[in-house]
């Protein structure tokens, strides 16, 4: 039973990066990879691709409770492989194309012939993110102030 | 007698054209494009997604663009396109403890962890005008230096310690948080529903009350707990899956104030907090919704009101400037019926005042005007 609940917890945890990181790739990556596919399945639209908006919430002084703090226009859709698995694509605003395809990959995903297709376009969004992430924190790190004190003398 | 006017279509039409041509301005200059604007005018962008309360970089651009610049015409676009577009859902909280940061100031605080980040900030620049901005001169790479990679703590957290703090806001069990752009406002109002009302107020009249506060009407005694400005995850519940997933990052500043508190009957001396969070990078903003926050929670600690940043019907109806440009320049529209009627009003009032002190009529202005 526990075998099984952690199993699950990570396929959940897996799909959970793998959807975090197709919503940040760009148009062209996911283009690209869907382009380089051979061959490629049947995809049937199940809902959307469409635009829309998410309530995005904080929280009261950093962590208290929660409070609306605006929207943020969010593209989604859900499509369905001709061999039946479900995929959703959803991210951060209008490109409704890049939520379609992060459909396609998400449910490709879930077919282990592929799997490399799909991890290999995540690993390349994941290594693009990373090093801008750690460019930007690295020219944050240069503003940082280094204090020093000066020493009084005491008579 | 209500006379109905038309003829107005022509001028309307023409005027429309006129004004797509004066944004557009002189054809031999490069029209700018909606990257420049995000790239180049970010902090204008910035305000038109927070006051419109949707972030979208590349429709604020727009919005931009189409109003010529002007922030509360854009910010009125916005807010108007926004109601076209269906809801999804409401996000995860984001969690700004675990924001990437790319400012991080602390005036409490010397030696925090983490250390002071600057950032792209403009304090301790001397706002002289830059002559190299005349012209495009290339601008050197930012220098560098191993970052911390560590998330870093919120300064509210180091006080809450030692127990001289009072803890985040927390509201009745069982509550769900309020949401202007689905109920009417009605007052007194939670305060939840009032951060919502404040991220979207007016940066300017937040300012000022802010500002009202500092001098004097109602002082709050407050620092700068922390700043910080970065990126935050948006997760969305998938309930077809059963969990959230990342919809991807959005940039926030985040204002801790703190504020002494010499303690009331219901309350030890603590240090209390006012708390701001808009989209963006906008600290000015944050830090008079923060100063705002803690004035409007007067009520809470049992302090006299007797400003009107403490006023909290005051301060909420009036913060929204898309509500208050739109009553205000309502006025230009015409009200020929409703003058005509007053002008009859003001004659008789005056007819009869001339008639009590003796007067003589003069008809002459009269005529010529009508």
């Amino acid at each position: 039973m526990d075998a099984i609940k952690q199993n699950t917890g990570t396929a959940v945890n897996g799909r959970k990066r793998i959807m975090g990181l197709l919503a940040r790739a760009s148009g062209e990556e996911l283009q690209t990879s869907w382009l380089a596919i051979e061959p490629r399945p049947d995809v049937h639209p199940v809902r959307g691709p469409e635009t829309g908006l998410v309530m995005v919430r904080g929280r009261i002084g950093g962590g208290g409770d929660p409070f609306n703090l605006g929207e943020t226009t969010v593209s989604r859709a859900t499509v369905r492989l001709g061999s039946g698995e479900i995929g959703h694509g959803q991210l951060l605003g209008n490109d409704r194309e890049k939520a379609r395809l992060a459909a396609i990959f998400d449910a490709l995903y879930q077919r282990p012939e592929y799997r490399s297709v799909v991890d290999q376009l995540i690993d390349a969004v994941e290594s693009r993110i990373h090093a801008e992430d750690r460019k930007h924190a690295e020219q944050t790190a240069a503003t940082r102030v280094d204090f020093f004190t000066m020493v009084r003398g005491d008579n | 007698m209500y006379v109905a006017v038309k003829g107005g279509e022509a001028a309307i039409a023409n005027a429309h054209q006129l004004l797509a041509d004066r944004r557009r301005g002189d054809r031999s200059l490069p029209a700018i494009s909606i990257d420049q604007i995000v790239a180049q005018l970010g902090l204008a962008v910035d305000r038109v997604m927070a006051e419109a309360s949707l972030y979208d970089r590349e429709l604020a651009a727009l919005a931009v663009r189409q109003a010529r610049g002007d922030m509360i015409e854009a910010i009125f676009i916005l807010r108007a396109y926004r109601t076209t577009l269906p809801r999804f859902g409401m996000s995860v909280p984001v969690d700004t403890a675990k924001m990437k940061i790319e400012r991080r100031i602390s005036a409490t605080y010397k030696d925090l962890p983490g250390g002071q980040l600057l950032g792209p900030t403009f304090d301790y620049t001397h706002r002289l005008l830059d002559p190299s901005l005349l012209t495009d001169e290339p601008v050197a790479e930012p220098l560098r230096r191993t970052a911390d990679e560590n998330s870093m703590m919120r300064v509210s957290d180091i006080l809450a310690g030692e127990g001289l703090i009072e803890g985040d806001g927390q509201m009745p069990e069982d509550h769900v948080p309020g949401d202007l752009t689905r109920e009417p406002l009605e007052f007194p109002l939670n305060r939840d529903l009032r951060l919502q009302a404040l991220a979207r107020g007016d940066e300017g009249f937040l300012l000022a009350l802010a500002y009202s506060t500092q001098r004097g009407y109602a002082r709050t005694h407050p620092f700068v707990g922390e700043v910080r400005i970065g990126e935050v995850e948006v997760e969305l519940d998938i309930p077809e899956l059963g969990f959230a997933v990342s919809l991807g990052p959005v940039q926030v500043t985040e204002c801790q104030m703190v504020n002494q508190f010499q303690g009331s009957a219901k309350n030890p001396p603590q240090f209390t907090r006012g708390y701001g969070l808009v989209f963006g990078q906008s600290e000015r903003k944050a830090m008079a919704m923060s100063l705002v926050d803690r004035a409007l929670r007067a009520d809470e600690f049992g302090e006299d009101i007797v400003a009107p940043a403490q006023d909290e019907e005051f301060v909420i109806s009036h913060s929204d400037n898309v509500q208050a440009t739109g009553f205000v320049e309502h006025l230009k529209l015409p009200h020929y019926v409703d003058f005509q009627a007053e002008l009859d009003l003001v004659r008789r009032m005056r007819a009869e005042y001339d008639a009590r002190n003796g007067v003589e009529k003069n008809d002459t202005i009269r005529d010529a005007a009508e």
